[in-house]
């Protein structure tokens, strides 16, 4: 059975690919299996310079998924280009990078700091962090912001841009119409949600930025049905995410309309929940009818 | 190397107040050195915790985990029960690099559920040799566990908080009129005692363990991590670059 599929820049021998902020630059995660299962790998966000995110607890449990708040921890695009990525280069696994910043001027420089890297097949511009106090989220919840990040990102980059979108907004097609105008080659959706969690005992937030981003199967209804709206009123491709366990979850996301999946807090409960997914997914398939998953894409909207 | 592995709970003990002891097999090919801890997963539960290793019996081919019922997640853990497996991902972070240092008595500080993974340090230092002096503090008598295990290692001193057994106080009083000269400490505890100690030991070498919550426990996620005293804008991952750390080397808050 054929698991591939072809995005804008990116052959897929499967649509399973690890989300951002998830499986950092993947060094960790190959101590459990061999990289070259997966579809693609997203890495963990690049800013201008190194940032050193919120400060600690940055996570709690929730019920049926977590918070977190990390703040785009990362140590800043140069190094990433430098020292983070050519370990990816012996996999015949294409790489994704996450484009983050408080400015446009900062998006831009990161994405065009990232063309000198020939290690990466695609830009995620991620215009959806909740998490940090200046910049990333306005970008994301104003179409007029996202519009000209989106617009000046693509001008500056040699790779196609999949611009992550945030879920904590009234109107997703609006946001997605408005980059798409920009020039987006893609969409990669749903970054978390806006939450919070308080200690009964302690009596305030558990996490110490207050607020963090909700991940996990308790947001994956809310990433199909932003998805299901955005595939109504647009034809562009689409990476989807949000609480991905099973391949059941895959299957359920290509029906929405996206054409390939990213997980992301299944990794920290599996780390071989992406390698375990893809072996499934050719059975799960079948059973339903399909015999690759690009005759599942999108087959929801038909009923 | 690290993985994945289902083991099969060998025996599964209350030990004291809320605090339970789970042995578990010893994958082959696997070795657990002091100070490195083991991320479970847990039915029904998104996020694993990690829990610190505190005893190797390489006879028997098993390690032993000691928790205290802090939240959900050790509240699950304890119901589990000697027949069931756990799906644990080890070995986890980093150690107490005993092999590489001259040690020839060594103080060995412990808080409350701080207080297992120094066991298993102690007894690799006896057996190399090394004098140990523990001092170990708990909250009340309810809550004390392994003091005969450690007296077996050499001098051991106990303190709890409202006095119910043991020295009335912290451990800090306790180390004050000690008898040095001790060349390392070792130290394992909640902040505020890693804070008193690491101050009132400033001018001895010395390691510290370093809890957080966890997300992956590997090095992915940045939810983990503890600035650095040479430059307070930099930060190492308590569950990969730690939990132990040299002791001046992070900034406790
Ligand atoms: C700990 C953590 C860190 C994250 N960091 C990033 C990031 O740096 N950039 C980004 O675009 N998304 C980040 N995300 C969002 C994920 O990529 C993903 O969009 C979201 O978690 C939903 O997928 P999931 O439910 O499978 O986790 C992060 C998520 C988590 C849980
Ligand atoms: S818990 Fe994820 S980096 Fe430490």
């Amino acid at each position: 059975m054929s698991l591939a599929v072809q995005l804008p820049g990116l052959e897929l021998k499967n649509p399973v690919m690890p989300a951002s902020g998830c499986f950092g630059f993947g060094k960790e995660y190959s101590q459990f299996y061999d990289l070259d299962k997966l579809g693609a790998i997203i890495v963990k966000a690049a800013t201008g310079e190194a940032r050193y995110g919120n400060p600690t607890p940055r996570v709690a449990e929730t019920e049926s998924g977590m918070l977190n708040a990390i703040g785009l921890q990362n140590p800043g695009v140069e190094t990433i280009v430098k020292e983070e990525l050519p370990f990816l280069r012996p996999f015949h696994t294409p790489v994704i990078a996450n484009v983050a910043g408080s400015t446009v001027e900062e998006y831009v420089y990161v994405a065009k700091t990232l063309n000198k890297s020939d290690d990466i097949s695609a830009l995620e511009l991620n215009i959806s962090c909740p998490n940090v106090k200046e910049g990333g989220v306005q970008f994301g919840t104003d179409p007029e912001l996202a519009k000209e990040v989106t617009y000046k990102v693509k001008e500056a980059s040699d790779y196609p841009v999949y611009v992550k979108l945030s879920p904590n907004v009234s109107n997703i097609t609006a946001m997605a119409k408005a980059v798409a105008d920009a020039g987006a080659d893609g969409l990669s959706m749903i970054n978390t949600l806006t939450g919070m969690q308080i200690n009964l005992k302690q009596r305030k937030p558990i996490i110490a930025n207050q607020t963090g981003g909700l991940s996990g199967p308790a947001i994956k209804p809310i990433a199909i049905r932003m998805i299901y709206e955005v595939k109504q009123a647009l034809d562009i491709p689409i990476i989807g995410m949000g609480g991905i366990m099973t391949a059941e979850d895959v299957l359920e996301f290509l029906l929405a309309g996206a054409n390939a999946v990213a997980v992301g807090t299944a990794n920290f409960q599996n780390p071989l929940a992406c390698p375990e997914i893809i072996q499934q997914l050719p059975e799960t398939l079948k059973k339903y009818g399909f015999r690759s998953v690009e005759e599942a894409i999108g087959k929801g909207h038909e009923g | 190397m690290i993985s994945k592995q289902m083991l099969n709970i060998e025996s599964h003990i209350k030990i004291a107040e809320d605090t339970f002891e789970v042995v578990l097999p010893l994958p082959d090919e696997i070795e657990l050195k002091p100070g490195q801890f083991v991320h479970i997963a847990l039915k029904g539960h998104m996020l694993r915790r990690p829990v610190s290793v505190a005893d190797v019996d390489k006879e028997a081919n098993t390690f032993t985990i000691i928790f205290k019922i802090f939240g959900e997640g050790t509240l699950a853990l304890s119901k589990y029960r000697a027949g069931e497996s756990l799906d644990v991902i080890l070995p986890c972070g980093s150690f107490y690099p005993i092999e590489n240092i001259n040690v020839n008595h060594a103080l060995i500080v412990g808080g409350g559920i701080g207080v297992p993974p120094l066991y298993y340090l102690g007894k690799q230092l006896k057996e190399k040799g090394v004098k140990v002096t523990s001092v170990l503090g708990f909250q009340s008598g309810s809550q004390v566990f392994y003091e005969d295990k450690f007296r077996a290692l050499g001098d051991t001193f106990v303190a709890t908080n409202d006095g119910s057994y043991g020295h009335k106080g912290f451990v800090t009083d306790i180390i004050k009129d000690l008898n040095k000269p001790i060349d390392y400490y070792f130290s394992c505890g909640p902040t505020p005692m890693l804070q008193a100690v690491t101050k009132q030991l400033e001018k001895e070498k010395g390691y510290i363990s370093l809890e957080e919550r966890m997300g992956c426990g590997v090095g992915t996620c940045y939810a983990c991590v503890i600035p650095l005293r040479e430059n307070p804008k930099q930060s190492k991952k308590i569950c990969k670059d730690g939990p132990v750390f040299y002791a001046n080397e992070v900034i406790l808050s």
